[in-house]
């Protein structure tokens, strides 16, 4: 069991990360992530979806019919990305309106249909709350940091407009790391959003390449004092 | 004994890629020179700042990707990417503008995707791209040729406009101006006519730009003494012009108040450079002989395209980079028929 709950961490922030490996979701990935804060909405709106809808799925999961698992399954995603889509457009009414029409694509986002049929339907509602979890904080890594990118390159600035996720208290947590920065367009179009993202899972695979290096490397010298020895 | 069995081609000249990026260069000569003479210093400085920034972006690069730094730096193929670019970006651009397009197009467009021949994309028109898209206002202030300002710059003045020197920049108004595809552009969003338009405004020259006209048939004629190297063949630059020609010359029959010219739009811009230097690139062109007609006068219909109802005043880049995508599939269907092929 432990091993299981640290399989499904392990698989979700990293491993199997949405973002970087499985690359699902990237339609809302590339085109909210312009700023950190942006990123962010969408990153804990798809967060508590994910949560959700796993557990539900998981909780009906031996009564649906294989037949009509689908439909249903989305049913339970839309019902949850309605309920997430009514609260922002409540308490965060300015971001809502940035966000626009990629709150209720959040139906459609295929990380979330992924993990109900592959994942949530075959297994205990504990794992299956801690794998929504962890998968969508993986997919929230990887959006805020593409936003957190863009924001820095793009306009100079990192969590501008913070207020419209954490109310009027947190207007100056603007930070400017430029000063007079003319900005750099490419990084706020799709484009830039596409290099950036190339550039991650380009330092992904590096870091995933160097453990791997490490870890064959050690073995050798005890193979070869085994040889010696006999 | 080894039998030795090389696939083919089983002849070919012996010529390496260093050879044909030397006549390249020396082919732009002539263009380079006209424009320094004609526009001032500004041109040198950019291609120099472009050129060492280039070789330090591929010095990094290969040295990254633990490859032989002599033989890929004296291919010339950087050399080559970085004139390119810096040809296309204004002499009074500031001196980020060409070292960072430079640097993009090195390392993104080229070594990315894992270097000389394996580039899909042109990466001085990469760099180019993104240039225009991200700094709009820097890549469209353009000069006008010394002839037509009372200001002259010197070399040292060139430099400080072009490293910001607060001093040297009050010269800036008086030197920048629109260019011809530019200025036509906006004003034919006025409603005015191409006739009056042309009459207007001292920049424009004999068949296109003042001065730049000068620099593009200098390149026409690098090009022309590339092609009789057979160094690039005629498939490519030709059918780009033609095409580009055509369809210039369809809409100004039908319309010339709202369409110039189709000599005009064959000499402004970028047209000719692209043509015979840009669109022959020959990791990113097609390879087949129908596939470089197709290739050739895609580009140039969308340079018509994009100029006359595009965002941009120029589209050699857009053109390119478009048709560099779909050269693989026009190289696919265009495939020569092997000898004793039959078809079904």
């Amino acid at each position: 069991m432990e091993d299981r709950t640290k399989n499904v961490i392990v698989e979700g922030l990293w491993k199997n990360n949405p973002g970087l490996v499985q690359l699902l979701g990237l339609c809302p990935l590339l085109a909210v992530s312009s700023t950190f804060i942006n990123a962010l909405g969408l990153a804990v709106a798809t967060t508590l979806v994910m949560v959700g809808s796993n557990v539900t799925i998981s909780l009906i999961r031996n009564i649906v019919k294989p037949e009509l698992r689908i439909p249903v399954f989305v049913m339970v995603i839309a019902s949850f990305v309605t309920v997430v889509e009514l609260s922002m457009n409540a308490f965060m009414h300015e971001l809502y309106m940035i966000l626009g029409i990629f709150i209720p694509l959040i139906v459609t986002n295929c990380i979330i249909i992924a993990r109900a049929e592959s994942f949530a339907s075959k297994n205990t509602i504990s794992l299956s709350f801690l794998d929504g979890l962890m998968m969508g904080l993986g997919f929230s890594l990887v959006l805020v940091a593409v936003g957190g990118i863009r924001e820095i390159l793009g306009q100079g600035t990192l969590f501008a407009q913070a207020h419209l996720m954490f109310g009027p208290a947190f207007e100056g947590m603007q930070i400017v790391l430029l000063e007079n920065y003319r900005g750099f367009l490419l990084a706020i179009l799709p484009p830039g959003a596409f290099i950036i993202l190339g550039f991650l899972i380009a330092l992904k695979n590096m870091i995933d390449i160097r453990q791997q290096k490490m870890a064959k490397t050690q073995p050798i010298p005890a193979l070869d004092n085994n040889a010696n020895a006999s | 004994m080894k039998l030795y069995t090389p696939s083919s081609p089983h002849t070919h000249a012996p010529i390496s890629v260093t050879k044909v990026m030397l006549k390249v260069l020396y082919a732009l000569l002539p263009g380079i020179a006209i424009y320094i003479l004609l526009f001032g210093w500004g041109v040198l400085i950019n291609i120099l700042l472009a050129l060492s920034a280039g070789l330090i972006a591929e010095t990094i690069m290969l040295k990254v990707r633990k490859r032989p730094l002599f033989p890929f730096l004296t291919d010339g193929s950087a050399v080559l990417t970085a004139v390119l670019l810096a040809l296309s970006i204004p002499p009074i651009a500031p001196w980020w503008v060409p070292v960072f397009g430079v640097v993009f197009a090195i390392i993104v467009a080229k070594h990315l995707y894992g270097g000389l021949g394996y580039n899909p994309f042109n990466p001085a028109m990469v760099g180019y791209a993104m240039l225009i898209i991200s700094f709009p206002r820097e890549m469209t202030s353009w000069m006008a040729p010394k002839s037509l300002t009372e200001t002259e710059l010197g070399f040292a003045e060139s430099a400080g406009v072009i490293f910001q020197n607060p001093e040297a920049l009050k010269h800036l108004d008086a030197i920048s101006s629109a260019t011809p595809l530019d200025y036509l552009k906006s004003q034919l969003g006025l409603d005015h006519a191409v006739a009056e338009i042309i009459q207007s405004n001292s920049i424009f020259g004999g068949i296109a730009g003042a001065g730049y006209e000068w620099v593009a048939l200098a390149f026409l004629l690098g090009g022309v003494w590339l092609i009789y190297q057979k160094i690039i063949q005629w498939h490519i630059p030709l059918s780009v012009l033609a095409s580009l020609f055509l369809i210039a010359g369809i809409f100004h029959l039908l319309n010339p108040e709202q369409f110039a010219s189709p000599l005009f739009h064959l000499v402004a811009g970028a047209t000719l450079l692209g043509a015979f230097f840009i669109a022959t690139d020959p990791v990113t062109a097609s390879v087949t002989p129908l596939g470089k007609i197709i290739y050739g006068a895609g580009i140039g219909l969308l340079i018509y395209i994009i100029r006359v109802w595009g965002g941009y005043p120029d589209a050699v880049a857009f053109a390119v980079l478009f048709m560099n995508m779909c050269a693989p599939a026009i190289d696919y269907y265009t495939k020569p028929k092997v000898y004793g092929q039959r078809n079904e």
